[in-house]
This record gives structure tokens, sequence and C-alpha cells, in this order.
């Protein structure tokens, strides 16, 4: 941070533009030049398949930087409203011209990952977090290193991948990928290139769907890929990003050995959602206390106290919004309109809201 | 967070088919007993279709939502953050008096559209559907010395919920004034009208002070750790406040003394002064005007017990009077001079007000209804004349608070909430 943003940071400076902050008002100046909140510009939206898209973003004086890893929330405002996804960083933490990337698969019915991909264009202003996480290398990387990743989970690893090749890492890294074929396959040139040119690292990708005549590996993930590769799990930092079925048999692999310690997961959970559950169904999940309920019909408000749960109220009619706050994801129906609402990241009112199949609120 | 997700919520099973009864907010202990408002002007039924009918223009708004309004909030966002930074340079010239007292204006201007048209309305969650931390309705804080959590509690909970209901909604009067014929009278109303002057000109002390509800407290009513908490964040609230507009910018004015006089830091401490109790004075009147003319009319508990929501838009629409004028006056008044509509639809963008008020009206003349509307002239006459007719001493004793008559008749009702209370604890 330099000497200015630190000085408007300050708390003098904040008790003058009580009870806003500064960046509230240098936003009038211009969003970028915004202290606390870490905005970024659009560079380029590069495609990487049909249905898969880098976003190179040009970040403020705010960003920190990451590790690679790492995610980042990410806000684009379509038709006034803000839409927060997560993504992870795919880009080299070396890179040196203030950019970073992240890349993003279009999910058939997803709002945000299809508007990436085929609207998001230069220049846009971005809503992002700081970088967060600890799916992260360690500061001294040992010298057998596994990055495994499925489908677009391959993105955190990517950044591991090419920020160790930039930094001329000489430990033996094994990166592992699976796609359902090499159209559906982020990076593949990329990833051609490197393994002609790292000399430390081993490249193997599998087709699951569409396998190439010579290829080393065929099928879905099996120990004996791990075998065949020469990859020791208990002796071997391994990292593995994917499908929750994927991340689910590597850890019955690794369990299994007895090197549950060498694994580190992430999990992209894509939110499902059910508008056609007619019935209570699904599960109710209140997300900051880590309680988990069968959905009983009720508004959500009804179920969290029944839950022991003491969400704050006033009315209970949706007048007041005292009840009101953030739904992580899942559709919810509105018990005076009937109107059903599955935006995966909104404010709901709880009291006049109830579930319609899966749903997370943050309480 | 998935490693804490251990434990099963005990949850009864229901049907989820009657996912559209809405929860009644004024549910007495007689449930079969149906609330009476309205009763003289429509039937049930016809309550009942009123009620849909403006819940259908309520949705029709918040499906409409977009660019336009978010484009509309941050502009005034704007326009209000220039008319500060005018105002705040301005006051620091007071050697030079047209640029003073256009840095007053300025930032009266910023304050009043800060505290109305962004703040009341962001705080009510009228832009929470854009996402945008700067317009959360949960978040935002105002630039006034009532502290956004209590003010919301008082406000958007009991005032619109229980508008008009006497000994629900304690905006009626205040618990100062008497402005309303049901209120009994006690002998200090007979300074009603000097002392709505006074409060006019500390209007933010006084939302202040309303918001730690000392009387809810005294009343056995609130307990003594939620008194304090709301003493606390008062007390923190006008810290800040007063140290921004009190000395953070008078001190910033030191520095000039060399070049100007030693006066000027005090001027721009006055400066300041002036530019709150411009504010004051503009919220304190809208306010007023929104619920306190003669027309408007006020319930007991018992009408609105078990009421539906028909009668609650009812009630609303019955219990607030607007004030017409041009674009940039309703602005001012952060669209509060559309104070029916607004306690209809308290949490869609006010600008939207207007549109929805031509509904409001075809609703109005479809049931034969009443609309209170009119100048803010008239509206602020009826305003003062209810002051001064209602500050003299009725000559009905149970309208007098102190009479014997009075005492008895609430001696009577706190043995019976006491025998209720003792019968509750007991069971
Ligand atoms: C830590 C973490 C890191 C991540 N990193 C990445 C990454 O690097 N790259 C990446 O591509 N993704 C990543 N994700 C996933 C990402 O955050 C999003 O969940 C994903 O992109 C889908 O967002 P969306 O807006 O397109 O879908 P949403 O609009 O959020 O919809 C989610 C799902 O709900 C369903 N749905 C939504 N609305 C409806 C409707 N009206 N009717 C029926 N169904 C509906 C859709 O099936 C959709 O798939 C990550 C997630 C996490 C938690
Ligand atoms: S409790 Fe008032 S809106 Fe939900």
């Amino acid at each position: 941070m330099g000497i200015v943003r630190k000085a408007l940071a300050s708390r003098p400076i904040a008790a003058l533009t009580s009870p806003h902050t500064i960046d509230h008002y240098l936003d009038q100046i211009h969003p970028m030049l915004a202290v606390k909140h870490v905005r970024a510009r659009v560079v380029e939206v590069v495609h990487e398949t049909g249905v898969a898209s880098t976003v190179v973003l040009r970040p403020n004086g705010a960003w920190r930087g990451f590790k690679p890893g790492q995610h980042v929330e990410f806000g684009v405002e379509v038709d006034g409203k803000r839409r927060v996804r997560v993504f992870s960083v795919s880009s080299s933490a070396r890179r040196k011209d203030g950019t970073f990337s992240v890349s993003v698969k279009a999910h058939p019915d997803g709002y945000v990952s299809q508007y990436l991909h085929h609207e998001l264009s230069p220049r846009t202003l971005i809503h992002l977090s700081q970088a967060d996480g600890d799916f992260v290398l360690p500061d001294v990387v040992p010298d057998d290193l596994l990055l495994l990743s499925g489908g677009s989970g391959i993105t955190p690893v990517m950044s591991m991948l090419r920020t160790l090749s930039e930094s001329g890492h000489t430990g033996r890294v094994t990166f592992l990928h699976y796609a359902r074929s090499r159209e559906d396959e982020m990076f593949s040139e990329e990833l051609d290139a490197l393994a002609a040119s790292y000399e430390f690292v081993r490249i193997v990708r599998v087709y699951t769907r569409e396998p190439e005549a010579d290829a080393e590996l065929a099928g879905r993930f099996d120990l004996v890929h791990l075998k065949h590769l020469e990859v020791d799990p208990t002796s071997t930092l391994s990292y593995v990003c994917g499908p929750a079925g994927l991340i689910a048999s590597v850890r019955d692999t690794y369990d299994e050995l007895g090197a549950a310690e060498q694994l580190h997961t992430e999990y992209f959970k894509v939110p499902t959602v059910d508008l056609d559950a007619e019935d209570a169904t699904g599960t109710l999940t209140f997300d900051d206390s880590g309680i988990d309920a069968a959905n009983s019909g009720a508004t959500i408000l009804e179920q969290a106290e029944a839950a022991g749960l003491t969400p704050e109220f006033g009315c209970r009619m949706g007048v007041c919004n005292t009840c009101a706050l953030k739904k992580n994801h899942g559709a919810v129906r509105h018990v005076i309109t009937g109107e059903v609402s599955a935006s995966t990241d909104e404010t709901v009112k709880i009291c006049v809201h109830v579930p319609v199949g899966d749903v997370n609120v943050a309480l | 967070m998935s490693h804490l997700r251990k434990r099963n919520a005990p949850i009864e099973p229901l049907s989820a088919s009657n996912h559209n009864a809405a929860p009644a907010p004024l549910v007495g202990e007689d449930t079969t007993k149906r609330a009476t408002i309205g009763l003289d002007l429509m039937t049930y039924e016809q309550l009942e279709d009123f009620g849909n009918e403006l819940d259908a223009v309520r949705q029709r708004v918040l499906d409409d939502l977009g660019q336009t309004d978010a484009d509309y909030i941050r502009r005034v966002i704007k326009v209000q953050r220039v008319f500060d930074v005018l105002g705040r340079v301005g006051i620091f010239f007071p050697f030079f008096l047209p640029v003073f007292i256009a840095g007053i204006v300025c930032l009266a201007v910023a304050k009043i559209l800060e505290n109305m048209e962004i703040g009341h309305n962001v705080m009510h969650g009228q832009y929470d559907w854009m996402n945008d931390p700067v317009v959360d309705g949960k978040k935002y804080e105002w630039d006034n010395v009532a502290p956004a959590q209590d003010w919301k509690h008082g406000h958007n909970y009991i005032h619109h919920t229980y508008t008009n209901i006497h000994g629900m909604d304690r905006d009626i009067g205040y618990n100062m004034f008497r402005i309303d014929e049901a209120q009994p009278w006690y002998p200090s109303h007979r300074v009603n009208l000097p002392l709505a002057f006074l409060l006019m000109l500390f209007f933010e002390w006084g939302v202040m002070y309303h918001g730690i509800e000392l009387d809810e407290y005294l009343g056995g009513r609130m307990s003594k750790s939620e008194f304090k908490a709301r003493k606390k964040r008062a007390w923190q609230k006008v810290r800040r406040q007063v140290v921004k507009d009190y000395v953070a910018f008078p001190v910033l004015a030191i520095p000039l003394i060399p070049f100007t006089a030693w006066w000027v830091p005090l001027a721009v401490l006055g400066g300041n002064v002036a530019a709150n109790i411009i504010r004051n004075i503009w919220t304190f009147i809208i306010i007023f005007c929104g619920h306190f003319p003669a027309e408007v009319e006020t319930f007991t508990e018992d009408e609105a017990q078990n009421e539906t929501r028909g009668q609650w838009y009812l009630r609303q629409l019955l219990g607030s009077a607007n004030i017409t004028g041009s674009r940039p006056f309703h602005v001012m008044t952060g669209n509060l001079s559309y104070q029916v509509e607004h306690h209809l639809f308290p949490d869609i963008p006010a600008r939207r007000y207007p549109e929805v008020a031509e509904d409001v009206h075809l609703l109005v003349e479809k049931y034969g209804l009443t609309y209170n509307t009119g100048r803010l002239s008239k509206q602020i006459g009826s305003v003062v004349r209810q002051l001064a007719v209602l500050g003299r001493k009725p000559s009905d004793p149970y309208k007098v608070g102190n009479s014997p008559e009075s005492k008895a008749l609430r001696r009577e009702k706190r043995e019976a909430e006491k025998a209720a209370r003792e019968a509750m604890a007991n069971a």
C-alpha cells in the first residue's frame, strides 16, 4: 500500500468522513481509487473452449496479491444487481504486469458463468474480495508434488503449475488432469508446451469420454494411475480439485493408504436448484451455524427458530426488513405473492420466504 | 464450513401446501375474533381483494427493478457527495460571506439528501436487491446522531408494522405531544406548540432519544441489558457525529488562523450547527406532515387484532398523508411526500412511488376510500392546528390522563396484565 493510500485509510480521515468511509467519496471520483475495496477492470476475456473462458483482470491498489491455489469473490453487476461468485485464480503468481486471471466454465443454467463466457466485455468493473483459502503450496515446496484435477477444477492447480514453472522449481511435479475430451479441456496448448519445456514436470491428461489412441492412462481415477506415474501417496504432497466424485475417490484412496495428511482438497460446490419441488423437500442449511435441517415447508425464520437459532426479526410479515439476510444459494418462494427466486446470492426476508428444495442461508 | 455440519436440527415435518398463508402480525389471544378495521368502508371480501390488488402492484414493481433504479440511487449519492464536499469547503470561507452561506446551504442539502432519499430509504432495504454493500439496509449508517440499528427497530418495525395503533406505535406524538383526540391529555400538553418548535430545531437529538426507548425500559417492557446496549450505541454514535461536525472540521480550520482571523474555526463550527439545524427543521416538517394532519386516522389495539393483509394495507392508507409538490421537492423529502405509498410499500425504491400512486388512486376510487393529500402549507397548517387545539385541556375527564377516572382505568388494566403474566409464569 502506498503512503497516500495509508494516509487515506487512517483514523483521522475516517473521523472526517464518518459515518461513511473515504471510499464512499473516492468512488465518486473513480471507482479504482478505492483504498479498502478491491476492484478490478476486465482486461480481456479469452475463450478457452466452447464453454469456458479466462477473464484477465487488472486490480486496483487495494489488492494484496494471492497465493497460487487461492480463490476470490468475483462480483459483476448485471442490470443493476451485483452477482457474486467464487473463482480460483488460474494465473501465475509471478506475473509482472499487474494482472491476474480466473478461468470459468459456463454451467448450462448458471447465470454468472454464462454471462462471463458470452457477454462480459473488456473494461467492465469487477468487485473483488482479497484472495482467500488454504488450498495453497507450503512456503518450501517439497521435492515430490502431485497436482490432480478434474474438469474446471484445473484452475487452482494450473496457477500452482504456472508459478512453479516460472520460479524455476526443480523438484519433481506430477500433473494429472481428467477431462471429458480434449475439446472440453482448458489450457490444452499451454499444457503441451509446458510438458515440453518444463523438464521437472510430468503432465498427463486422461480424456474419460473420448480417450486418445496413444493415451498412457484411461478411465476414471484409480490408484493404478498413480502407480503408473510412480507417485507414492504416502510420501507425496498432493492437491486435488474437481467434481465431488473425483475428490471422494481420491480421498478414499489416500485414507486406505494412511496418507490422508498428504492430501489437500478444494471443492467448487456448484449449487443445485430444484424449482419443481412441489412439497417441502430438500435440506435447509444454516451456513454460519453449521446446521442442516430437513426442509419442513415453514418459513426460513420459523425453521431457524425450530433449529434453536435466534435470528433477528420484527414484524414477521415482510414489512420491516429486520430479518433480511443473505441467501447463499437455492430457490425460495414468497409466502404472500408465491414468487420464486433462485439467484445464488441475494438478500431475502426470511419471515416471508419458504425454501423450495435445497437452500443455504448465511445464518 | 462442511466440517461443522454435524448436528441435524429437530424439525417437525409439515406439509408445504399452505405456503400461502401470510403470518399475521397482530395475533390476539382469541384467534377467532376478526379485526374490525375498515368494516365501515368495505366487507371482508373486498378487503381481501384490496390486499391482493396491492400485493400485485408491489410485485409488478419488484419484477421491474433494474439498471435504471440502480443508476438513480447512485446518481443521488453522487449529487449528495458533491454537495457535501462543496458545503464542507464553503464553510471554510467565513470571511467571505456569500461563499460561507452557500457552503451552509450545500451542507444542509447534503445532509437532507443523505438522511431522506438515501439513508431512510436504504435502511428500509429498498435497494437490498442490488447486492451492493454501499446501499445495503443492514450495513448502512446515516449522518444523524441516532444510531441506525435502534432507529430501524423503532421505525421499520414498530412504526411501520403497528402504524397509528395507540399504545403500539410509539411515533404517535413521540411521547411528547398530544396530536390525536384519542391520546390522553396531560398538563405538559399545554406547551404542545412551543415544545414542537424546540423539537423541530433539535430533531435529530429527539430521534436519538426516542430510539433509546427510556419509556419502554421504565415501563418494564425492556430488559436492563437491552437498555444499556441502546444507551451505549447512542453514545458511540453521538460521539462520532459530534467529533466530526463540532471538533474535527473546526480543528482543521485552525491552520487558517494566521492568514485570516482567530474566529474562523468557531465560524466553521457555527456553519455545521446551522446546516444540522436546517436539516432538522426540514425533516421534522416532512415527518410531522406525514402522519399528524387532522384527517389522518388512528386505531385501537382491539380493532387491529388478527387483522388481515388487506386491513393492514387499509390502515396504512388511512394512517398517512401525502404532500404535493414538484419533482425536486419530492426528492428532498426522500419521496416521503408520498407517505401513503411509502407506508403501503416500504421496501420498494422510493423513486417508484409516483408511479404506484396512480395505481393506488385507482384502487382508492374503486373502493370509495379517501386519500389524504395536500400542499405543504395546508398540511403544516393542519398539524399546527392539531397541536394547538389538542394542547388545551379537554372537558371529558376520561380524556385527561391524570384525572382520577383515568387513573382508576389504568390501574384496572395494569392489574389485569399482571394477573395474565403471573398466570403465564405459573403455567
Ligand atoms: C472455492 C470455490 C472455487 C471455485 N472456483 C471456480 C473456478 O475456478 N472456475 C469455475 O468455473 N467455477 C468455480 N467455482 C464455482 C463457481 O463459484 C460457481 O458456482 C459456478 O461458476 C456457477 O455459477 P453460475 O452463476 O454460473 O451459476 P448459478 O446461477 O449460481 O447457478 C448454480 C446452479 O444452479 C442451477 N440454477 C440456477 N438458477 C436456476 C434456475 N432458475 N433454474 C434451474 N436451475 C438453476 C444451475 O444448474 C446452476 O448450475 C468455485 C466455487 C468455489 C466454492
Ligand atoms: S421480520 Fe419484518 S420483514 Fe421479516
